[in-house]
């Protein structure tokens, strides 16, 4: 009950954010020049003024600025996101068939780089100082400052054109039929490359932060207390440790769910997934409002309810504080 | 021709080709049947519906589905599809296309002459990009029969610019699925059903579309494929690896980066070749914006040209990849083309003395006045030819600022804002001067039409040319006014045309009998076959 309440609670705190947030950026897109039959005649390599005319009354371009955006709160009161232009139908369908792919990429890459980072943490720590720390402190280096782009074109060449161990690109096999199990696997197969170029980046911060954070409750008087009480050097880490050294880790699961959204765009092109990222960079070079103003709103309520997670989780793991 | 690195580079490629050929012969002879082709797709259609929409990208999809009346045999002459024979008056005004007979639609329904009145009405007339316009004057069409359409116009129409403006132009849509609905709303624009060797079967928004064979194809035993696959890849270094992996088999309309296309070509696994496009040329531009007072001085916009090395720019920027232009009609029509030289040679001292001429004498810091370029992004080497011009042009004394922007963005600064000084990018050449090229020159267009003469420049003699060829039906006087208008256009240059360009496909040898055509991408590849590896 407490949680829902909670939930409730913060939904309702973000609600104005959300507005401002959407009306902002509708106002801003205004300020970029061209509009979206501009977009489409460019890429049709031509068009006319008659075919022009039309189409911007097809789309509601014809009347001024102040009329569009009354209309799109209107539209927005009554939860509709609107038309798509690139995809002529309703923004929130288009956006349903892209978000499979984009929470599954985003949660595998969450996860991988959450717990590599947090192993390779642990392990630094314990070893500081010594060769295992250097090498991997010395790997983080190089994963957190390499580009993904180069990361997955690289990984294209090596494992997909030289080795043929993966494929190149796609989310899965196409046209193939699978389904059930069979599908789960060539899905998996298909996203391996994907998910361990955006890890790599995010798995070198945790690991640094880890790595402080054990190195800090590592020197803290309860840990002395639990080595006197004659507790096994695996023990103190496993029960006494990692438990308060998570809570930085936590803290930036919340902040990086954001970040993880935006970075997909470059992975999704390179390696053509059908993501949320990809949709956003499209919306935008084809000036389609509705279709970005929607992504905006649904990235939004995405990192919304992973900070209502995050919180949860502070509270497990730490009882002193109270959500 | 001269003999430059380029043309060295081609034959040693043709040589190294020739090897392979005996198998390819060999193969020719027992096509077979079955397999998927999958194909690149570059951007992503907002609908597949080329009655609507003319593009390279809806066509490289939709002309597997849907067909048009007439398309371009090997030879590059309009031949029967959809029309099996075509008559004009005598006074150009009253066109009579007899229609194929025993055609269906993908739905079961029969193809008549119903479906070309509906189409060409309704959409090449009301929503056709260029099809407004080559339309223009279309009246009426009859259908004196079920296999008859009779086009009547007001004022004459050339046959020949007819018929190869319906290549592109010409597609036809079903009418018993469209007529009484919103044309541009209606569900059979993204599944596209037509008379065509494939049927479409799905569309996944940005992953892939799907066509299967249509056993009830008109050309019987026709296609040889089973499917087609027609995969989404925006990113241009992916579209390499997919196709050296073979998860596709063919990229084409320079999918490609030119680095890329140029490494390839060493690739024997596959053909890179501008074989089979030859239909689709383009030229990198540079528009002036006559405004300006410097640029409304011919002198200035000739000295430009002259203080631009092409040559140069087209061996380092372009990997060779194209020839200097002699005008806006390309050698690859050799209907219309007049023959000729670039006008403007690359000469630094001449620009120099023009400029000075002009009364733009170097002032200080050697700076004559300063000019703003806006790239208008249609390929990757159009900012890379913007830098080109910046230097080149501060060579002689003129600084050029580059604006940054988007296409969208590009396109409403110069045709709508014309906030511009010079712009560039690409001209597209649609086998008919009158389709897309002219409206680069006539005065007129309304403000904000992209790629149409909004450079604040008007000539009465251009003008007059102009609307003369657009109807006149003799296609001999037709070349002849052509010819004229080039050498006009080329005198005043209110418009250069720096290079005369053509796309490049990159193919898997497996496939066969591909390219055969002048216009192959945007074909129906029903004689298209897969050899086995």
């Amino acid at each position: 009950m407490r949680v829902l309440l909670l939930a409730l609670r913060r939904l309702a705190a973000s609600l104005p954010t959300l507005f401002v947030v959407l009306a902002g950026l509708f106002l801003l897109l205004q300020l970029a020049p061209g509009d979206t039959v501009d977009a489409l005649v460019a890429q049709m390599g031509g068009g006319d003024p008659v075919m022009m005319e039309e189409l911007r009354r097809y789309y509601g371009l014809d009347v001024s600025v102040a009329v569009q955006l009354g209309r799109y709160i209107w539209r927005l009161l009554q939860l509709d996101l609107g038309f798509s232009a690139i995809y002529g139908k309703p923004v929130s369908a288009v956006i349903l068939e892209r978000l499979p792919a984009t929470l599954l990429l985003m949660m595998s890459a969450l996860s991988f780089a959450f717990a590599g980072g947090m192993a390779l943490g642990v392990l630094a720590a314990r070893k500081v100082n010594r060769w295992p720390d250097t090498l991997i402190s010395t790997l983080g280096l190089i994963f957190y400052a390499t580009p993904s782009f180069w990361f997955g074109l690289m990984g294209i060449v090596i494992f997909a054109v030289n080795l043929g161990w993966l494929p190149a690109g796609s989310f899965e096999e196409i046209g193939a039929g699978y389904t059930g199990f069979r599908r789960a696997l060539d899905i998996a197969w298909h996203l391996f490359l994907p998910t361990l170029t955006l890890a790599l980046i995010f798995l070198a911060t945790y690991l640094r932060i880890m790595r402080a954070s054990m190195l800090e409750v590592l020197n803290l008087e309860f840990v002395r207390t639990a080595r006197a009480k004659g507790l096994s050097p695996g023990r103190v880490v496993r029960r006494h440790v990692l438990r308060n050294a998570l809570l930085p880790m936590v803290t930036l699961i919340g902040l990086q769910a954001g970040t993880m959204l935006g970075g997909s765009i470059v992975v999704e092109s390179v390696f053509a997934l059908p993501g949320l990222g990809r949709l956003a960079y499209e919306s935008v070079v084809q000036r389609d409002l509705n279709t970005l103003l929607g992504i905006v709103f649904v990235s939004a309520l995405l990192v919304i309810a992973v900070n209502f997670i995050v919180d949860l989780l502070y509270a497990r793991l730490d009882p002193r504080i109270v959500t | 021709m001269r003999l430059t690195r380029r043309h060295a580079l081609l034959s040693a490629t043709a040589f190294a080709a020739s090897g392979f050929l005996p198998r390819a012969t060999f193969a020719q002879e027992t096509p077979k049947r079955g397999g998927v082709f999958t194909v690149h797709l570059g951007s992503e259609q907002r609908i597949l519906n080329p009655a609507l929409r003319a593009s390279t990208g809806v066509y490289l999809i939709t002309s597997k589905i849907m067909e048009a009346l007439v398309d371009l045999d090997a030879k590059g002459n309009p031949a029967p599809v959809l029309a099996t024979s075509w008559d004009a008056a005598p006074d150009g005004k009253t066109i009579t296309f007899k229609l194929r007979q025993g055609v269906t639609w993908h739905d079961g329904k029969p193809f008549t002459s119903a479906d070309v009145q509906y189409t060409a009405l309704e959409m090449w007339k009301k929503h056709l990009n260029y099809g407004t316009q080559l339309q223009q004057y279309l009246e009426a069409v009859d259908t004196p029969d079920a296999h008859t359409a009779v086009f009547r116009y007001s004022r004459p129409m050339p046959l020949d610019l007819l018929l190869r403006a319906l290549c592109d132009l010409g597609y036809i849509a079903p009418r018993h699925i469209f007529e009484g609905t919103n044309i541009l709303e209606n569900p059979a624009n993204t599944a596209p059903i037509g008379t065509g060797p494939f049927k479409f079967v799905q569309y996944e928004r940005g992953q892939f579309i799907i066509a299967e064979r249509n056993p009830n194809y008109w050309r019987k035993e026709f296609p040889y494929l089973d499917r087609i696959v027609w995969r989404v890849i925006t990113d241009k270094s992916a579209v390499a690896a997919a196709l050296e992996t073979g998860q596709i088999q063919l990229s084409s309309y320079n999918g490609l980066s030119l680095s890329d296309l140029d490494r390839l070509k060493g690739d024997e696994r596959f053909e890179v070749s501008t074989r089979g496009i030859e239909a689709n040329a383009f030229n990198n531009t540079l528009e002036f914006n006559t405004r300006r007072k410097e640029l409304a001085d011919v002198r200035v916009r000739r000295a430009i040209a002259h203080a631009i090395d092409v040559e140069f720019f087209i061996e380092n920027f372009l990997y060779g990849q194209a020839k200097p232009a002699t005008g806006p009609i390309p050698s690859s029509s050799p209907a219309f083309y007049p023959a000729g030289k670039p006008p403007y040679p690359f000469d630094k001292k001449k620009a120099e003395a023009l400029l000075d001429e002009a009364g733009y004498k170097r002032g200080a810091g050697g700076t004559r006045f300063t000019l703003k370029i806006v790239p208008i992004m249609n390929g990757e080497d159009v900012p890379l030819l913007a830098t080109f011009i910046q230097q080149s042009l501060g060579d002689v004394g003129i600084k050029v600022e580059i604006v940054q922007l988007d296409i969208a963005g590009a396109l409403t600064t110069v045709y709508r804002d014309w906030n511009f000084d010079l712009a560039t990018g690409w001209h597209q050449y649609r086998g008919d001067p009158a389709v897309s090229t002219t409206v680069w020159y006539r005065s007129g267009s309304p403000k904000g039409s992209p790629w149409t003469n909004q450079w604040g420049w008007q000539s009465d003699k251009v003008d007059q040319l102009i609307d003369q060829a657009a109807s006149e039906i003799d296609p001999v006087k037709r070349k002849a006014l052509y010819a004229d208008w080039v050498t006009a256009v080329n005198e005043e240059i209110p418009v250069w045309m720096i290079t005369e360009r053509k796309f490049f496909a990159a193919t898997s040898r497996q496939i066969q009998n591909h390219h055969n055509v002048p216009r192959w991408d945007s074909s129906d590849w029903h004689d298209t076959w897969i050899a086995s590896s």
